[in-house]
């Protein structure tokens, strides 16, 4: 019997979660959502380049605080092929997404360079009246 | 004579199997869930990378600076974390079979999963009533999916939701309303990280002038 429910909770798949997990998964939420907002409504840093990196670090370290205490991944849920499937899917976005925004990017620049200028200086004159 | 036929039936390759393999019922269920959301996760990874390359194509319409209330995208994003934390206190409850607790929870999770979905129809009705619909430009055609899409999975996971309270009431906490109940867990929660994305990529960096 005991053998029996250790295969169905093998089988059965997720881990389930504490309250302790939930609560410390909640918090490092909250804390990686409130300095990303804080910073970019704030302005604080001068440099928006250096923003837009620090936000798009924190939301991807928050993206792993949810896998772990939300969705509790782990190497061991069902017998690993959960994360299989996580890392197969994490590859092939990697793919989709670098690979249209390095083609799309390049094709834009090499294939209007005038044009590119023209609308951009327009909304600009239009934001300034 | 029967003694070499025996052998020979033992030794023939094997391409199926005549017992059937037994397995629990459901047991499948949870890995099977967990493709479906990967296959979703690569819905909406198509759906950011079209931001990406649409995103600052204003056609000279609205820009996203212009457009975006980043306090309303603020509060929604409240409200889905909010509503992961509640329903991680049903599933506690769940596993800890007390029906009542769990079904608390779960009304208070739907409450703040209409309440993302109210301030998001809201945002839309705003935007579409300020002549920026998703017919305007090619950014706020790609807006307009992308979050739309994320808002029509909230939507049926909050049709799911009620569907599984009605059924919990009805039959108590049995194996297949847990296991029922821990999809959703997956579908909810999976939602909020897809929303970590939508609000940093589409907001906050689209808010930057």
């Amino acid at each position: 019997m005991s053998a029996q429910e250790h295969h169905h909770h093998d089988a059965g798949g997720a881990p389930h979660g504490t309250r302790r997990g939930y609560l410390t998964g909640f918090l490092l939420s909250v804390l990686l959502t409130a300095v990303p907002f804080a910073l970019v409504m704030s302005g604080v840093i001068a440099d928006q380049r250096i923003t837009a990196a620090i936000v798009a670090g924190l939301a991807a370290v928050q993206i792993v605080v949810h896998m772990i205490y939300f969705l509790h991944m782990n190497t061991r849920s069902e017998n690993g092929w959960s994360l299989m499937a996580l890392i197969f899917t994490l590859v092939i976005l990697v793919i989709v997404l670098a690979g249209t925004l390095w083609v799309m990017i390049n094709m834009n620049h090499y294939m209007m360079p005038p044009m590119i200028e023209q609308p951009a200086a327009h909304t600009m004159d239009m934001s300034g009246m | 004579m029967a003694h070499s036929n025996l052998t020979a039936a033992d030794a023939a390759p094997v391409f199926w199997e005549t017992e059937p393999h037994h397995h629990a019922e459901g047991s499948s269920t949870m890995l099977g869930f967990w493709l479906y959301l990967m296959s979703d996760c690569l819905i909406f990874g198509i759906l950011f990378a079209s931001w990406g390359v649409y995103g600052r194509n204003f056609a000279g319409g609205p820009t996203s600076h212009e457009l975006f209330d980043l306090k309303l995208v603020a509060v929604n994003t409240a409200l889905l974390l909010l509503s992961s934390i509640t329903y991680g206190f049903a599933m506690i409850a769940v596993h800890a079979h007390r029906k009542a607790a769990a079904l608390r929870w779960l009304v208070v999770t739907l409450l703040f999963g209409l309440g993302f979905l109210g301030i998001e129809l809201f945002e839309f009705h705003h935007l579409i009533h300020e002549g920026a619909g998703p017919g305007r430009s090619a950014f706020l055609s790609s807006f307009f999916t992308l979050v739309g899409t994320h808002g029509l999975h909230v939507t049926f996971g909050s049709i799911w939701l009620v569907v599984l309270m009605v059924q919990v009431s009805a039959k108590g906490l049995i194996p297949a309303n847990v296991r029922r109940l821990e999809c959703l867990s997956l579908f909810w929660h999976f939602l909020d990280v897809v929303w970590i994305g939508v609000f940093t990529f589409v907001y906050l960096l689209g808010s930057m002038a």
